[in-house]
């Protein structure tokens, strides 16, 4: 019998700008026992479907109806909703430290947890949270049950999240996003507890995510969500082999990590449509690559196959363009062509190193960076991998020469940083560019498109006025966007057109060198896939040189020549791409490839067959 | 932790020394020649440099400066040139009015604001939400003092044309002898006070709370089942104690300096109407003695406030 | 590779008109009726200011000249609003009307002169302290807490006693107790702005410290600006108003709110002559409560992120159950 039932889903938010279709005509069924996958990009409601479920959301306006051990969730009235959460059905969040009370202990969280549902004793609900704190991983869970959240790190906090919606044993967890915001070591490991406890204990879990690959090796059946709708459904085995829509497609596809390095993604053109004024056909026939005309018009009908798959498509068998195609291998640039190759960057023993104590006391020395030697030729792609903390975003500030080494030498296109004057420094700042992560935070909100990219022509006093302007346009041009949009702000772009504007702010002034500061991070697959592909296509055309940062292993096999992995300010492993993944040397690299690799259940598909088609106006 | 307490009370010296320094120099540097204001027109100019002598006028300014410390730190705060009698007992004079009058107010303006405060965040965008927000923009606007004189206007002279006393001009009476007398001599005051200062009281509630229950620790409070009544008091409010703290101590210690401009409506002989008086009178050794009571009772506020903050957030260590 | 979608040949699905984010403001403000009543007040108010000597050609009366025979009783008490004295006479025979125009020059000049310096002194000090940190972060940031945590009316005390009152001096002791306020909420933004990867992406393109400030910063801080100006400006009207109460403000007779309330005070005239506390007190809290509703407008269309999103009437749920 199926734990959760949700029939017709649809989810209205009113908000300022005019009302959010979140969610329209979702149905799924969740078995119990099983590990049921919700994908999908940002924006898809794949969050708010599940919270709006839970009743989380008191501004939105809910229909259908939404079964739990055969009761209606939606029908339910405030009091009953409250027994049944927590209690019945546990929920795990993204952000384990903005999800914890900073105020209150972690222990005294967690027993309010049981004392909410339970009548039990003080003590016995200590012994409880103690107990489940262990299970989880928690090491000495008895003194670390008086601690605050604070006081422990991201992969701790999630496990106490863990433990506490564990604790009352619910049937039925629903997890959002429970690793997107730690390390991939972590990831790893969280995953395989929420894996460990449910098959410990049998309990259901729906997890919500926008990775793909995670869900591929874990749930048993997937639901591909898009701008609120349920795109496709089934079970994980098949989906991922054979998927029947072609928005599935086309993210398997967008992923670096299906792919054969050194050839293009083949990315989902274009971008999300709004919420507030969904399209009146298919949601996403505008970015379809199996685009009908009837897509445009008509809401497409619901597909149903014999092997339990279901689609909302008008395609009858599924996309045309198999999910597993491979572009042609590109001619890999040869990379290992000897030492008289142009060195653009040489790095000698580099440290660095801060203070963390105050003005007056002498507090301990934090080495960020422990004796880097690094050599960049020029042309390539050099990737720099590593965790969060690892020094790699510092490293490449100390090679860019914005953050002064405190010991070793950088030299930067022949000249060593150290001994630049200010007028040299300023020089240098014209070969050597950054893009960055976050292309919200990398592009001045107050400040129009135009100057944003002629920024560095008005810096170094290059050009000026109409000149200026048609550089300008030139350089939007070559990044793929629509010149005519030179005078609008950051805000009316979208992610992935902010970040084509940091790209061409930093190809302005023809540097030697661009590093990119986890580039793609903030972006989703299918628009990451674009301005990975517009990289090198750009790298190819005008001989650039790059350094590219990322925590994302897959991402920087795609793009990079050669990989530096780097652990607590040291760089343990520097080789070719493909070496790096295929006989990593040091135990650390090891660690990272494996937790970022998300091996398929096996099993054979057989051919599929459409056995049902509900139209898309009835339904 | 140590540390943390040996900052502030370096930066709560730091005031006390600035705050004598400032009136003491501007005093120096001021027209008027306080021997005179002391003897008064006709004093000879032999009584004239005996009264200096005597004060120690004559002696250069930073030696006058730190036998003013010196004594300071002993309770004495030199004697007033209007009737000579010592500074420091005329404000201990004062202090019960002042005193009794801020007890009052804070009670009342928290039992006021903090709950139109919790009622306005309850419902964003309600009706209830906008009586709250209007109370606030209200209490914000009104001056104290207009405040006052409309309610003594209302609440004493109105009854008292129509032949009956709801509520005394003004003026205090010792608790001691009669609390409620006291309590009924204060109650205009206390209202008034509060009115005007619980206004900033349900702002910054309404403002926190309405941040707080945006954060995600409030959508795990609820994804528990708790109750959303838990959820405001337990987990909302919690959050915005640390706020309300800080503003309660810097608003206590500011009126213990003086309610200055409530007392002068109302006639109330704290210390803020001892000192409208003694800048009237040009009584200059008073107005120091005030500045720096209102200075000590900041600095000991402050360094109450501290403490409380890291008893309440258990991130400051 | 842009998001138009020429080749599929229809217009591209949800295309929201894009309004810069001027228009949006002024829509969003041109929406709050009460924030448009307080504007409205506050134009009428300042041509009301301006007006006052064409008031005192009207009514023929000068806003210091006293008239004793008809301004008034016989028993020497203020004339009650009549044809003559519209808003009626104070204590010693004076046109209550001419002086409340005057009286308004008094306050709005005060008001936003005072904050305007405040503002500008706020932002210069925020901007340094925020931006240059350190040492120089650490010293500013004190020196604002010292300002902070004075007691501004007893020092405003001291100081008048000193120098005697006058309106330099008001202006002067407003501006130096509420500078800081605007110079916190500067420096925590530009701490918070400075550690943004835009002025990163301008530092690593060889941009100065005064470039960075001035091109990225800045425009960054226009709503903080605009907010706390706005608001200073109330708070500076009843502290001058207040220190005109207290007899330390605009030397009399020149007419100023506070000054005409300090009058009606004095020996409780108002008690006997209401309109010596209702006119000005009135005018004086209309003035501050517009200047407030303007602020908390402006906040809300300025910054919409710091409102929660209103509750739109609920769609009534259609059961299809």
């Amino acid at each position: 019998m199926a734990i959760l039932d949700a029939r017709n889903v649809s989810i209205r938010i009113p908000t300022e700008d005019g009302i959010v279709h979140a969610a329209r005509d979702v149905s799924f069924k969740v078995e119990a026992g099983e590990l049921f996958g919700i994908a999908g990009e940002s924006g898809s409601g794949k969050s708010v479907l599940t919270q709006a479920i839970m009743g989380l959301l008191p501004n939105a306006d809910i229909f259908g109806e939404v079964l739990f051990q055969g009761r209606n969730l939606l029908k339910l009235t405030e009091k009953e909703k409250r027994a049944i959460r927590g209690a019945q059905i546990g929920m795990i969040f993204q952000d384990p430290l903005s999800s914890l009370h900073p105020y209150y202990t972690i222990g005294s969280q967690i027993t309010e947890m049981i004392h909410t549902h339970e009548n039990v004793s003080r003590a016995d609900a200590r012994k409880r949270a103690i107990d489940i704190l262990g299970r989880v991983g928690i090491p000495a869970p008895e003194e670390r049950f008086d601690s605050y959240p604070h006081q422990f790190s991201g992969g701790m906090r999630q496990r106490v999240m863990i433990a506490m919606a564990l604790v009352l044993n619910p049937p039925l967890i629903i997890a959002d996003e429970p690793t997107t915001a730690l390390d991939v070591t972590v990831q790893k490991q969280i995953i395989g507890l929420i894996n460990d406890m449910r098959r410990e204990r049998g309990t259901t879990v729906i997890m919500i995510t926008h990775d793909l690959g995670l869900l591929s090796s874990i749930a048993d059946d997937v639901m591909v969500m898009y701008a609120g709708n349920r795109m496709e459904l089934g079970p994980s085995r098949t989906l991922f082999r054979e998927p029947a829509h072609p928005y599935t497609a086309g993210l398997l596809n967008s992923s670096p990590a299906n792919y054969t390095p050194g050839s293009d993604l083949v990315p989902i053109k274009g971008r999300p449509p709004s919420l507030l004024q969904p399209p009146s056909g298919c949601v996403f026939a505008p970015r379809c690559s199996n685009f009908m005309d009837i897509c445009a018009s008509r809401r497409p009908p619901l597909r149903i196959f014999d092997d339990g798959t279901q689609a909302l498509c008008w395609l009858e068998g599924g996309p045309a363009t198999p999910a597993t195609v491979k572009s042609q291998v590109a001619a890999a640039p040869e990379t290992n062509a000897g030492g008289e190759r142009e060195r653009v960057i040489v790095a000698r023993d580099v440290r660095l190193s801060y203070n963390t104590g105050g003005l007056f006391r002498s507090g301990k020395k934090l080495d960020v960076l422990q004796g880097i030697d690094l050599d960049l030729f020029k042309g390539e792609t050099l990737g720099l991998v590593g965790e969060s903390g690892c020094g790699k975003s510092t490293l490449a500030r100390v090679l860019a020469g914005l953050v002064p080494a405190t010991e070793g030498s950088v030299t930067l296109v022949g000249r060593s940083i150290a001994s630049l004057n200010a007028a040299e420094w300023r020089e240098m700042r014209k070969r050597v560019q950054l893009v960055f992560q976050d292309p919200f935070g990398s592009l001045n909100p107050r400040r129009r498109v135009s100057s944003i990219i002629g920024d560095p022509f008005r810096i170094h006093n290059i050009c000026s006025g109409k000149e200026c302007k048609q550089a300008v346009q030139r350089l939007m041009e070559t990044v793929g966007l629509n010149p005519e949009h030179y005078n609008r702000f950051p805000a009316e772009f979208s992610g992935g057109q902010r970040q084509r504007i940091g790209i061409a702010r930093a190809l302005a002034l023809n540097p030697d060198l661009i590093i990119f500061d986890e580039p793609v991070s903030a972006l989703d697959v299918s628009i990451q896939a674009q301005v990975l592909n517009l990289m090198r296509s750009l790298q190819k055309e005008l001989n650039l040189t790059y350094l590219f940062i990322s925590h994302d292993l897959s991402v920087v096999r795609h793009v990079c020549d050669r990989i530096a992995v780097m652990n607590k300010g040291r760089i343990v492993e520097l080789a070719n791409a493909e070496e790096v993944y295929r006989s990593p040397r040091d135990p650390y690299t090891r660690t990272l490839i494996d937790a970022s690799m998300h091996p398929r259940a096996s099993g054979d598909t057989a051919e599929r067959r459409l056995i049902k088609t509900i139209p898309g106006e009835a339904a | 932790m140590i540390n943390f307490i040996l900052k502030r009370l370096g930066f709560a010296a730091l005031i006390l020394v600035v705050l004598s320094a400032f009136v003491f120099f501007l005093f120096f540097v001021a027209p008027g020649d306080p021997a005179r204001m002391i003897a008064g027109d006709k004093a000879t100019e032999t009584q004239l440099v005996q009264i200096r002598t005597n004060l120690g006028l004559d002696r250069p300014i930073h030696e006058q400066y730190v036998s003013f410390v010196g004594k300071a730190l002993q309770g004495d705060l030199g004697f007033s040139y209007r009737n000579q009698q010592p500074v420091t007992k005329l404000i201990i004079n004062r202090i019960p009015a002042t005193i009794s009058l801020v007890i009052g107010g804070v009670i009342f303006w928290l039992v006021i604001g903090i709950p139109v405060g919790i009622m306005s965040a309850r419902h964003p965008g309600s009706i209830r939400d906008r009586v709250g927000q209007g109370f606030i923009l209200l209490g914000l606007s009104f001056p104290t003092f207009v405040l006052g004189m409309l309610s003594l206007y209302v609440l004493y002279f109105l009854p008292k044309q129509a032949g009956f006393t709801l509520f005394p001009a003004g003026g205090y009476k010792s608790f001691t002898k009669d609390p409620l007398i006291w309590a009924w001599y204060l109650f205009l005051p206390w209202t008034t006070l509060a009115l005007v200062t619980a206004a900033i009281y349900a702002r910054l509630t309404r403002g926190h709370l309405l941040q707080v229950m945006g954060e995600d620790y409030i959508r795990t409070a609820r994804a528990k089942g708790l109750s959303e009544r838990k959820v405001l008091f337990k987990h909302g409010l919690r959050s915005t104690l640390t706020p309300l703290v800080t503003q309660l101590g810097a608003d206590i210690a500011l009126l213990l300096g003086g309610a200055i401009v409530i007392e002068q409506v109302y006639g109330l002989q704290g210390v803020g109407a001892l000192a409208v008086q003694a800048v009237k009178n040009q009584d200059r050794p008073i107005i120091i003695g005030v500045v720096l009571l209102g200075g000590f009772f900041i600095v000991i506020t402050n360094i109450i406030v501290d403490l409380l903050y890291a008893v309440l957030d258990p991130r400051v260590s | 590779m842009s998001a138009t979608n020429t080749e599929t040949g229809f217009p591209q699905a949800g295309a929201v008109v894009q309004r810069g984010p001027l228009e949006l403001t002024l829509r969003r403000l041109a929406r709050d009726r009460a924030s448009l009543a307080a504007l409205g007040f506050i134009i009428l108010l300042v041509m009301f200011a301006l007006c006052a000597p064409l008031i005192e050609g009207a009514t023929g009366h000068s806003a210091i000249e006293q008239y004793r025979t008809t301004g008034l009783s016989e028993m020497g008490l203020p004339v009650v609003p009549n044809s003559e004295f519209v808003l009626g006479t104070d204590h010693l025979g004076r046109d209550v009307l001419v002086r409340l125009a005057y009286g308004a020059r008094i306050s709005l000049l005060v008001g936003v002169l005072a904050s305007l310096a405040a503002a500008l002194i706020g932002l210069t000090v925020g901007m340094i302290a925020g931006y240059v940190g350190g040492a120089t972060d650490t010293v500013l940031s004190r020196v604002m807490d010292l300002v902070m945590s004075v007691p501004f009316l007893l020092c405003a005390l001291a100081l008048v006693s000193v120098f005697g009152p006058s309106l330099g001096l008001s202006v002067g002791v407003i501006v130096f107790f509420s500078w800081t306020t605007m110079g916190r909420v500067i420096r925590a933004e530009v701490n918070s702005l400075r550690k943004r990867e835009f002025v990163e992406a301008s530092r690593s393109l060889g941009a100065g410290p005064v470039s960075i400030m001035l091109r990225d910063i800045l425009p960054n801080l226009s709503v903080p600006i605009i907010i706390y100006t706005t608001m200073m400006i109330p708070s500076a009207i009843v502290f001058e108003a207040t220190l005109s109460f207290l007899g330390l403000g605009i030397v009399p007779p020149t007419p100023s709110w506070g000054g005409m309330l300090a009058d009606a005070a004095a020996n409780s005239v108002y008690l006997v002559a209401w309109w010596l506390v209702i006119f000005p007190g009135t005018a004086l809290l209309l003035t501050t409560l517009s200047f407030n509703i303007l602020g908390d407008g402006l906040r809300d269309a300025l910054d919409p992120k710091a409102r929660p999103i209103r509750l739109v009437k609920k769609v009534r749920k259609a059961d299809k159950a």
